[in-house]
């Protein structure tokens, strides 16, 4: 007797179709297991789902929310893709982006009538150099003792979120706030253009020239080829007399710098003040939008787009009653479906013919 | 006075500290078995939100707890699915499974927020042992799910270093390739632990949501589950030591509570900053610690195990 | 196709098992790994009471056939047959109880139990609650019965390498295994190991059992082997019956042509002394003693070889040279420079090349490309650099010319290099080190897993570096590779060196004693 039974092959080489197959397949089965629960809670997926893509994409409202909300993700998500690529879990971009946003708010408060020449820069250095030494606290213990830097990187995006609520439900809450948590409206010189009318600020060049400069350092430097070979190999890079140590703590600080920026440009661009929840999590869907983009920098902006459009789709049906927490799974199941996907990049399912035999084995 | 409140701070670290307790133990065989799972915090939430929806509508938090158990047991196998036949990277998929039970959590537990629930667990005082002084009230005048930890840290103990499983449990977790060769299955345990390790993460769950709460909010972890994450190695991979060891990031969550309701001059958001600064002083110290002393983690801790590979 | 032809080979099989008393027999065999056929359609079998060896040179697919017979691998095509009946092993678990044993060249012991711990593991007749003591009475006992000397309640992370090879053998013989597979047993063994070894397997084939040795020395063969099957290239080519066993004959199969070795030596080695140890002492991983008080010192021109079993402290001696481990007490010097507590990178500055025991895991970064492989030790230096900038066009230039002259073959230079074969893999890790034009060259295991061909060409390599005056550090656990190359030998045991000889007076029996660890008189 004959058995017909699929195994699975390694590759030796990674599939070139696949790399671009598996993440479009990867978003395609998670909508379908997100239509499955909206079905379940009886709601009619097709029409959420034209709801939330006629909102993100359909409209020019819809359109500049949705570049809106890429820009912060594309920030950090370019901050956190640089750790990974030394294999440190920067998991902090969340509380590195609230520093940032601190440290750009204390500026901005400092000088209301500071003009916008030299003060959005000295804003852009303290936000990054806050993020950065946010990021500076789980580097060093890592790079000395090894000390897990994901537990401590999200152990510090707490701490980091709890300051900043101190300090807009205390010392600097808008005294004309109506007690809302929140700070002041920054003066005139300390918010970022807007793009024509809409809400389209200038972080978008920061997050396109960030991209630019992660690929040309990756790729192009002594120090990208080192992360690139200390991410790939550790002991290859200690033989090659790389400096480890440092690379780590330089590594994790420009990480958490660029996340930092993320928090200048939001309450530099947006609200230009700082307030509770500034950030819906985008530290976190860096995560998804890192590994969604295989920590290319080019394919991170076009991936902080498709989330962000999520995200302005599932703010947009929220008045149909679904749950804001909806994104969060979606976004959830995205990485399942992508992680199982990679199964398929590097291996092979063929069919073999197995024989069997009808004697047992024991 | 003061020994009536100290007496009451230490009984609400044992409380605050078992819904760690229950994840850290999970994680502890978890890792044993040489897989990372850091969805913790995902499963708690799924345990959580599943235990009290089913306590409210059947008014009986023992059904919580065992929907809790499976909800957490299910969310786990993706994991288990995802790193152990699939070879996915292990980080990866935790995060995406804390994520994922979050949203999913918050999503099922939308029209529950706030409820209150009719038949929470109560404390029972042990009849003699809750006499002793000091130890009684702190110890043996708790709640249920309080006691059943104490008898599951003592038989996690017992199957993890005195029984043949626990031999290959250990065995799969430090060198899966020597295991397998000796005919041990490396697959079919590593899936046994890692869905048991779901299933304890999510009765902590659901021990916030049914006791120590007792209600249902987003979020209601809170960050517990990467506490317990922390604590494991803390632990060093023993599940008596993760006992008091949750009972000591309990105490602090439970100072710090208690400092809010006395008045004390400090902003309560520095409070509540205390016990994630708690857990990265001690993880840091934790490691030093064990580095000196050469514990490390499980050897095949984070590998997958690939027979086949050459 | 195969279902026609099953049933009668069933029938087949059954026939032939009758008349003969095959403890094992392996049909038609094929097993392909991605990218290579390492078994195709091979034949085998093993009678009660014999020891049968299993000969081919590394790659011939000796371990992926034996892999298979113990349920590690699953075979795509053909049948196993254990005393006449067919058996499927989905896991060694179904071997195991089938009565098959293998110890595998990389031993599976998990240093973090004890030896009763490993010897037990998998064993369901043992009650579910454990008592060690009582296990490791029974232990002491059995092992004592197969003289095989082991002490069960240590931890296997403190044994020897030959203690945890009888741990190895005892887990078997615990098992009930009746075919005892083993897989290049005396690669870690001193050549007074391997003597008793192979009085133990003699005592384990008179008791009935069938005892399988993986070799690839003709020698071996000859000294114990009842018959011998040649591998070459995953094909089965020959059994040989004790009495048609000669050397000559076992090389043309095992090759499939005339391989001469011979190292023409044109030049002496030079007087100035590139390398200087002096008492140098260092830690292992495990916190313990690694070396004790060596010193030697290696010449322009000359190879010095480092003889001993392994982890006897070669790794130690190699990272210790080359600044990735710390010493304890004791100087280095290069060139008559004090060199002690440099780093890897100031010792890349002063010439040190080192060729590292792992190529994967050290040597080469496996998903990069050939071109961020070979710039690994020279990405820093000017001439490959604009500013913070890596010059790539300089880069792949150069990679190209090294490509060719050491005739490595790549399909582009961009792929990852674990792509390429074993042999390949040495040459890339040797044009890189070489074209640094080191002083000093330290080659660990450098033809460790790889074919004649390819040893000779790495050997070739070697000797060339030699004539051009470059000090070679050798380290190596094949005392003929040792003999063959090296000026002069030293002998590592236990972290001590404990002789140097010059290799033209060298002595296998000498050299066993000294990697035994008995001091010998220092005779240059």
């Amino acid at each position: 007797m004959i058995l017909s039974s699929y195994t699975i092959e390694k590759r030796l080489a990674p599939s070139s179709t696949a790399f671009i197959f598996i993440p479009v397949l990867s978003i395609v089965l998670a909508l379908i297991f997100g239509a499955v629960f909206l079905n379940l809670s009886g709601f009619n997926f097709i029409e959420i789902y034209t709801k939330m893509f006629t909102g993100a994409f359909g409209s020019y409202y819809g359109l500049t929310e949705t570049i809106v909300r890429s820009i912060p993700l594309t920030i950090t998500g370019l901050g956190v893709a640089l750790a990974f690529r030394m294999q440190l879990w920067n998991i902090g971009g969340e509380g590195q982006l609230y520093m940032g946003a601190f440290a750009a708010t204390w500026v901005a408060l400092s000088f209301p009538s500071g003009s916008a020449w030299w003060l959005l820069p000295a804003m852009v250095l303290l936000s990054m150099l806050a993020g950065g030494l946010w990021a500076l606290l789980p580097a060093i213990p890592k790079a000395l003792w090894g000390v897990n830097e994901i537990i401590t990187t999200l152990m510090l995006n707490y701490v980091a979120i709890f300051w900043v609520d101190y300090l807009v439900y205390g010392p600097w809450k808008d005294p004309n706030g109506f007690n809302f948590p929140l700070t002041a409206q920054f003066g005139p010189g300390a918010i970022l253009p807007a793009l024509g009318n809409s809400r389209i600020h200038a972080g978008l060049f920061f997050g396109i020239i960030l991209a630019v400069l992660f690929y040309i350092v990756i790729y192009h430097t002594r120090w990208g080829y080192e992360i690139r070979v200390t991410g790939e190999n550790p002991n290859s890079a200690k033989y090659a007399g790389m400096n480890t140590l440092k690379n780590i703590i330089l590594v994790m600080v420009v990480s958490g710098a660029v996340c930092g920026l993320a928090g200048m440009s939001e309450v530099s661009g947006i609200g230009g003040r700082l307030q509770h929840g500034l950030s819906p999590g985008y530290g976190f869907t860096a995560i998804i939008v890192a590994w969604l983009s295989r920590l290319n920098p080019f394919a991170i902006i076009i991936v902080s787009f498709l989330l962000g459009g999520l995200q302005v789709g599932g703010y947009i049906v929220q008045t149909s009653g679904i749950p804001s927490s909806m994104v969060s799974m979606l976004q959830g199941m995205l990485l399942f479906f992508v992680l199982g996907g990679e199964l398929l990049t590097n291996y092979r399912i063929s069919k073999t013919p197995v024989t069997m035999s009808g004697v047992d084995n024991r | 006075m003061n020994h009536d409140i100290f007496i009451a701070i230490l009984a609400t670290a044992v409380t605050a500290g078992t819904p760690i307790l229950y994840a850290a133990l999970g994680e502890i065989l978890t890792e044993r078995a040489g897989i990372l799972n850091l969805g913790v915090e995902g499963m708690m939430l799924v345990g959580a939100v599943c235990g009290f929806i089913i306590a409210l509508n059947t008014a009986n938090p023992w059904y919580g707890i065992l929907i809790a158990m499976l909800a957490g047991g299910a969310v786990a196998l993706i994991h288990a699915l995802l790193t152990i036949t699939l070879k996915a990277n292990q980080v990866v998929s935790g995060l995406a499974l804390t994520m994922f039970g979050t949203g999913l959590s918050g999503y099922i537990g939308k029209s529950y927020v706030g409820m209150p629930l009719p038949a929470p667990f109560h404390k029972i005082a042990l009849p003699g042992l809750s006499n002793i002084p000091v130890i009684g009230p702190v110890f043996f005048n708790q709640d249920p799910m309080v006691y059943l930890s104490y008898i599951l840290v003592a038989a996690l103990w017992f199957l993890t270093f005195k029984t043949r499983s626990g031999l290959h449990l250990r065995a799969v977790g430090e060198n899966p390739a020597a295991a397998d060769s000796m005919g041990v299955n490396a697959f079919q345990i590593r899936y046994i632990y890692v869905v048991i390790g779901g299933m304890l993460a999510g009765i902590g769950g659901a021990y916030l949501s049914l006791y120590y709460v007792p209600s249902w909010m987003e979020n209601i972890t809170a960050g517990r589950g990467w506490i317990a994450v922390a604590l494991v190695i803390f632990a060093t991979w023993n599940p008596v030591n993760a006992l008091w060891g949750s009972y000591l990031f309990g105490g602090i969550d439970a100072l710090g509570f208690r400092l809010q309701t006395l008045n004390v001059n400090v902003s309560p958001y520095f409070l509540k900053m205390l016990p994630y600064i708690f857990t990265v002083v001690v993880l840091v110290l934790v490691t030093k610690r064990n580095m000196v002393k050469r514990i490390g983690s499980p050897q095949a801790l984070g590998l997958p195990y690939d027979r086949e590979e050459r | 196709m195969l279902a026609d032809a099953l049933p009668a080979t069933i029938a087949k099989g059954l026939k032939e098992s009758m008349s003969n008393s095959y403890l094992v027999e392996l049909k038609n065999i094929t097993k392909k790994f991605p990218g290579v056929i390492a078994n195709d359609k091979v034949n085998f079998n093993v009678k009660k009471g014999e020891i049968h060896a299993l000969l081919g040179e590394n790659g011939s697919g000796k371990s992926t056939l034996m892999s298979i017979l113990s349920g590690l691998y699953r075979p795509d095509e053909g049948e196993i047959i254990i005393n006449g009946t067919r058996m499927v092993f989905k896991s060694p678990r179904h071997a195991i109880s089938a009565g098959i044993g293998m110890v595998h060249q990389h031993f599976k012991l998990i240093d973090s139990f004890s030896v009763a711990e490993n010897v037990i593991l998998g064993d369901d007749r043992i009650p579910r609650v454990l008592n060690m003591k009582e296990i490791e009475k029974n232990l002491a006992q059995l092992s004592l019965r197969y003289g095989l000397h082991i002490n069960p309640a240590s931890m296997v992370w403190q044994l020897s390498v030959g203690e945890k090879q009888r741990v190895e053998i005892v887990k078997m013989l615990y098992r009930g295994s009746q075919v005892l597979i083993l897989d290049e047993p005396t690669a870690v063994l001193t050549p007074q190991e391997t003597d008793e070894l192979f009085r133990n397997i003699k005592e384990m084939a008179k008791s009935g059992r069938g005892i399988v040795v993986i070799t690839h020395k003709l020698h071996e063969v000859e000294q114990i082997a009842d018959r011998v099957t040649v591998l070459r290239k995953g094909n089965s080519v020959a059994t040989l019956e004790r009495d048609q066993i000669n050397r000559q004959e076992l090389a043309r199969l095992m090759v499939g042509q005339e391989i001469t070795t011979q190292c023409k030596r044109n030049t002496r080695p030079g007087t100035q002394k590139v390398l200087e140890l002096q008492n140098v002492s260092c830690l292992n991983d495990l916190g313990l003693s690694g070396l004790k008080n060596i010193t030697f010192e290696v010449h322009s021109g000359e190879i010095f070889g480092i003889a001993g079993v392994a982890g006897n402290g070669q790794r130690e001696l190699a990272e210790v040279i080359y600044g990735l481990r710390k010493i304890n007490s004791g100087s280095i010097l290069v060139n008559g420079t004090n060199i002690t507590g440099y780093s890897p990178r100031q010792m890349i500055d002063c010439g040190v090349a080192l060729v590292p025991e792992d190529r994967l895991g050290t040597g080469l970064i496996p998903n990069l490309g050939t071109i961020d492989n070979l710039i690994l030790k020279d990405y820093r230096k000017e001439k490959m650099n604009r500013g913070p900038f890596i010059n790539w066009q300089k880069a792949k230039q150069k990679v190209s010319r090294l490509v060719d002259s050491f005739e490595v073959k790549v399909s582009s230079l961009e792929a990852p290099v674990k792509l390429l074969s074993g042999g390949n893999l040495q040459r890339l890790l040797l044009a890189r080190e070489i074209s640094s034009k080191p002083q000093l060259l330290i080659a660990v295991y450098p033809v460790r897993g790889l074919d004649i061909k390819a040893t000779e060409a790495i050997h070739e390599l070697l000797m060339g570096q030699r004539e051009k005056g470059t000090a070679i550090l050798l380290i190596s656990e094949d005392l003929d590779e040792i003999c063959k190359l090296s000026d002069r030998i030293g002998v590592l045991s236990n972290g001590s060196i404990t002789g140097i000889i010059s290799s033209d007076q060298a002595d296998i029996n000498e050299i066993g004693l000294l990697m035994m660890g008995e001091t010998g008189a220092e005779a240059i």
